[in-house]
């Protein structure tokens, strides 16, 4: 761990202006960002640590919708009685990723921020062009095991690991985002993370000295909630697919389908064209088959990985089948 | 003594304490979860610098040149140690003798260089980060990683009659090409030592398994005598084999801590555990099975290959119980080793049999199959009356009895053996079986005992504690044969003060070193006689009393009475073959669309010669278990095809069993004494439970969902791939 400076800014405006320069970062739950700093694969110059500032809170919004601060812990997001009434793939979600011990620090701004675990990546003595821009991708023809098959560039190949960011892009959430001299904005769960294209060292929109206050999920909708993680042990492993999945049915047909996946991309995917698809269409093995078809249409693997592109079609149909009761 | 003929009538079956077998739960444990019981790098030492490890992130060429200077102005750095001495692999379990030295010479990506020593541990791996070094590094194309790339070397080759010709004649054969990947050891406490010179002598506190080997190779690595070292390992955080020799943090610690006059820490990083100590070698084998029409083998070939870097003499001994496990007239056995510059391969929990056994297991299901006989039939058919070549008889064999009450706990009916005949949902059941095998290890150990005047008494040798249970089983067998209580035992272990016990590996330490103690407890009970004026066989020891009342103290009248055991096994494995064996029976769930595999349940009966204590064997055999559905479902160590270099080397990447992958784990244990096997009638029990366990699991996925993996682990993607479409 190289030295470092530590502050603790005394509100949110102190925090951003303290996050504005280059060389510093923010830490929450700090389960992520110490790992690689002991690595040296993070290196601030500076530690910011948000953790005294008040916004841990889970309320309720205007408009019947849940607002988790951004620093509320995993385990109390996956705890608290309307996310796990009427946001379940949430909680499932969450509890589907890391341990109990992790949880209890991991905080809803960490978790969305909480960078690939590429095994090149958080090795320094690797080529890595997220960690250091121009070093070339060790991960393209070496171990691709954890890695994209959608929305790949020749630059980086790498996943968004995260449970709960998938499941929050299905329930289109809102990432809160402020910055110095209350610039706020708001940037929806989907947009938040970006593809890597030819600037993989920024994993997304997030700029210098800006902080997440919070999410926004909408008002609770109808139908049912489904997270499915496919791992390599039961607990304590990152998902190698994994689909979340608000789907209603009326009258026999699909009247709603929000579907994410993770761990084929490097942000919980999302694409709208799913949701086009199976609206107003009876649910059937061969419309699963055809909406798999639309989502892997540009999927690519990297050797290792190629299995994720039947696994992902597996998978979906299976969500699918569950969420209309369809038998397959 | 030395042990040539069997020990038929035992003296700890003709004691009167009653505590010998007993489940008495680990003297240590409360120690240990209270955080009160040290790990080697825990021991508060004044003064004491911190070293890290600098590693090479080359796969093979030469360190040209090391700043020491540039390193020297870096905060707090104090040394920057770069010797000739300093090991560049671990040694090998038993060597007893200094492994490759002159670490300028890089062989492995990872392998440690130089140790930068400052005055706290985050000032001396910062400057590990920035230390300029210069490599004269290989050409990668001219650098083999893969073993099937390069020539490889035969380790060993046996036949007997004509196997191509017994494949050809048989009504049912197999022939099926398995692979496993390599595993690392992923012991809990990574390996670390703190190095205290005072000039005349070296104190090394180290995480180790067998200090007395560990003391021949530190002390051949740095030049000095045996008598210039002591060794001090009284709590290990797991070892699995990655502790049998000595590694390079306590060679570099040693080294330090002379050179600077001050005490020295090293402690490994997960990474570099991950990337510098042993790996188990991948394995590719072929198992060629003939069979007559009911299922007794006539034909049985196993060949393999595996890897290790060059210069190292150690194999992964994937055909060990293929030896003599099953029948078969016309036998094959040939082993090759491909020479590869990935980190060393050494022992990793059951060497040979770990991997072995569970592919072998899976190509006697696939004959079961082909010829229409149950799969525990199938192995009560071939169970050998003497070793299949040798012509030796066992010493003792219990495989028969474990798969008939294995069997029978599980409930195997012996019925249809379909496979896809149960789906709940997305889920297949199924269920599989397998044998279990291992050899039986032993060796020469010493201990003290000493019965003290005031009726207590000291149990003392270097042996060292794993985890395992040594504490717990020295103090009943000692207490067994003295007529003492549990508690009235002190035993002392992991100092090379003590003598030389057996060291733990290769599920040796219960059997030698116990039998060690048994003949130290023999001697005291012979000169206790005498005090007492009865024969040694007429003298009976319980709750510190003879049969007549007279109390151990009143006898002893104020002396110590202290006897050094020294065991060593004789000539008596030229007579039998000694093994230990047991049955797995499991059922699983497969889900059809993912591919994803849970264990449901799992038995296991193994006959493992005398049980010391029912608590800590039973312990081993869950543990042994837990790393069968590790082999069969999610280890494997990933290495990077371009340079070699491990890609997985901490325990989130690196997939060993969580709680949630383990069900109740059900454990008989079959009455056995062996009395060939060691004079205490033990074999070892540490291994046996990860030797087929994996195979039994193999079989149960391809019954529940037909899908036939021939690739261990069975992750997800391997089990979908082969999932028969509907
Ligand atoms: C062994 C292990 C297994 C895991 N398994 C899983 C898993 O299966 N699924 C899963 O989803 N996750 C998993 N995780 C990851 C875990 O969820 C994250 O480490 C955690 O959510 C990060 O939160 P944190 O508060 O600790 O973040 P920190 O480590 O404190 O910060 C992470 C990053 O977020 C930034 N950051 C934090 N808060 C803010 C904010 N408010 N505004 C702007 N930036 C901010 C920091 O600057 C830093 O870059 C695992 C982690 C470990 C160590
Ligand atoms: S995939 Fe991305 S993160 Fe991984 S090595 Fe390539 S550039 Fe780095």
């Amino acid at each position: 761990m190289r030295p470092f400076q530590y502050a603790r800014p005394d509100g949110l405006d102190h925090a951003t202006q303290l996050t504005a320069p280059a060389d510093t970062m923010a830490i929450a739950g700090g389960t992520n960002l110490v790992d690689l700093m002991k690595l040296q694969v993070e290196t601030p110059q500076e530690l910011i640590d948000i953790n005294r500032l008040t916004m841990g809170e889970i309320a309720d919004t205007d408009d019947g919708g849940l607002r988790i601060g951004a620093l509320a812990t995993n385990t109390a997001t996956a705890a608290h009685d309307r996310v796990r009434r009427e946001y379940p793939v949430l909680a499932r979600a969450i509890l589907a990723g890391a341990t109990q011990q992790l949880r209890n620090k991991a905080t809803t701004g960490g978790n969305l921020c909480q960078r690939t675990r590429c095994y090149y990546f958080t090795n320094i003595d690797q080529p890595c062009n997220k960690r250091d821009p121009g070093s070339g991708c060790g991960a393209i023809k070496g171990i691709a095991r954890l890695h994209a098959i959608l929305g790949t560039s020749p630059q980086c190949i790498a996943t968004y690991p995260g449970d709960m960011a998938v499941a929050m892009a299905a329930l289109d959430a809102k990432v809160e985002i402020t910055a110095e001299g209350d610039k706020g904005r708001t940037v929806p769960v989907r947009d938040f993370h970006r593809l890597p294209g030819d600037k993989p060292e920024k994993d997304n929109v997030l700029e210098a000295g800006e902080i997440i206050t919070g999410v926004t999920l909408p008002g609770p909708v109808e139908g049912k909630q489904i997270y499915r993680k496919v791992r390599e042990r039961s607990s304590y492993a990152f998902a190698l697919v994994s689909v979340a999945a608000v789907v209603a049915m009326k009258d026999g047909r699909i009247s709603r389908a929000d579907l994410a996946f993770g761990g084929i991309a490097h942000k919980p995917w999302y694409d709208p064209r799913l949701s086009e698809l199976l609206v107003g269409e009876a649910p059937s093995a061969a419309l699963f088959d055809k909406a798999a078809d639309l989502l892997l249409e540009d999927a690519q693997g990297y050797g290792e990985n190629d299995f994720k592109i039947p696994l992902a079609r597996r998978t979906l149909a299976a969500t699918l089948a569950n969420a209309t009761g369809v038998e397959l | 003594m030395e042990q040539d003929q069997p020990a038929t009538d035992c003296k700890l079956d003709q004691m009167s304490q009653g505590i010998i077998g007993k489940p008495i739960s680990r003297s240590e444990g409360f120690a240990k979860v209270t955080g009160t019981a040290p790990y080697a790098a825990e021991y508060p030492i004044e003064n004491c610098l911190e070293g890290v490890l600098v590693t090479a992130p080359i796969a093979r060429g030469k360190v040209t040149s090391i700043d020491v200077d540039a390193g020297l102005e870096m905060d707090g750095v104090i040394a920057v140690v770069e010797d000739e001495r300093m090991i560049a692999r671990p040694a090998q379990g038993t060597a007893g003798e200094a492994p490759v030295q002159q670490p300028r010479q890089v062989c492995y990506w990872g392998q440690p260089i130089a140790l930068v020593v400052a005055e706290t541990f985050e000032q001396a791996r910062d400057a590990t980060k920035h230390l300029a070094i210069t490599f004269d590094a290989d050409d990668l194309k001219d650098v083999p990683f893969d073993p099937h790339q390069v020539e490889p070397e035969s380790q060993e080759s046996s036949s007997q009659g004509d196997l191509a010709k017994a494949m050809n004649d048989a009504p049912h054969s197999i022939d099926a090409h398995i692979t496993t990947t390599g595993h690392a050891s992923a012991a809990m406490e990574p390996h670390s030592a703190i190095a205290e010179w005072d000039g005349n002598m070296l104190t090394v506190h180290s995480s180790l398994q067998m200090l007395n080997y560990n003391i021949a190779e530190l002390a051949d690595s740095l030049d000095l005598k045996e008598d210039e070292i002591r060794l001090v390992s009284r709590y290990v955080g797991g070892g699995f084999g990655s502790k049998l020799g000595v590694s390079e943090e306590t060679v570099a610690a040693s080294i330090a801590a002379m050179k600077l006059n001050r005490p020295v820490r090293v402690v490994m990083s997960r990474q570099q555990v991950f990337q510098c100590i042993m790996r188990r070698s991948e394995t590719s084998q072929r198992l060629r099975l003939a069979a007559d029409n009911d299922g007794g083998l006539t034909g049985f070939g196993h060949q393999a290959l595996v890897s290790n870097l060059p210069g190292e003499s150690f194999a992964e001994p994937v055909l060990q119980s293929s030896h003599f496990l099953y029948g078969g007239e016309n036998r094959l056995l040939e082993m090759d080793v491909a020479r590869i510059h990935r980190m060393t391969a050494g022992s990793v929990r059951a060497p040979g049999e770990a991997v072995g056994m569970p592919a072998l297991e899976v190509a006697m299901d696939m004959l079961a199959e082909e010829s229409g006989v149950d799969p525990v039939e199938l192995r009560l058919r071939n169970i050998p009356e003497s070793h299949p070549i040798k012509g030796t008889p066992f010493s003792s064999h219990r495989l028969a009895e474990c798969l008939k009450q294995g069997a029978r706990q599980f409930g195997w009916d012996g019925g249809s053996r379909q496979p896809r005949h149960t789906r709940e949902g997305e889920w297949w059941i199924g269920t599989g079986m397998a044998s279990a095998a291992r050899v039986h290890n032993i060796s020469e150990a010493k201990a003290r005992v000493t019965i003290k005047a005031d009726g207590t008494a000291v149990v003392e040798t270097d042996m060292t504690d794993i985890g395992t249970g040594t504490y717990t089983i020295l103090g009943q067998i000692a207490g067994e044969m003295l007529g003492l209580p549990r508690d009235k035992v002190l035993v002392e272990l992991g100092d090379t003060q003590f003598p030389r016990g057996s060291g733990s590996g290769g599920s040796w330490g219960a059997s030698s070193v116990g039998s060690a103690v048994f003949v130290a407890c023999e001697a005291l009970r012979k000169s206790l006689a005498e005090r007492a004026g009865v024969a040694e066989d007429k003298l009976k020891l319980k709750d510190g009393a003879i049969q007549n009342g007279v109390s151990l103290v009143d006898l002893l009248e104020g002396e110590d009475l202290s006897e050094e055991g020294h065991y060593e096994p004789g000539d008596i494995d030229d007579d039998y073959v000694a093994a230990s064996f047991g049955a797995y029976f499991t059922q699983v769930r497969v889900n059809h669309f993912t591919g994803e595999t849970r264990v449901e349940r799992m038995t296991g009966a193994f006959g493992f010669g005398r049980v010391l204590n029912e608590t800590t064997a039973r312990s081993q055999c869950i543990g042994g278990m837990t790393w069968s559905i590790g082999a069969a479902l999610t280890e494997a160590l990933h290495f990077d095809p371009v340079d070699g270099h491990l890609v997985n080397c901490d325990l989130a990447e690196y997939h060993v069993p969580v709680h949630r992958d383990v069900p109740d784990l059900q454990v008989i244990m079959v009455e056995e004494r062996d009395p060939a096997a060691s004079p205490i009638q033990a074999k070892g029990v540490g291994e046996l439970g990860v030797c087929g366990g994996a195979g039994a699991i193999a079989n149960a996925i391809y019954n529940a969902c037909g899908a036939r993996v021939m690739e261990f682990p069975m992750t997800p993607d391997k089990v979908m791939a082969r999932m028969p479409d509907d």
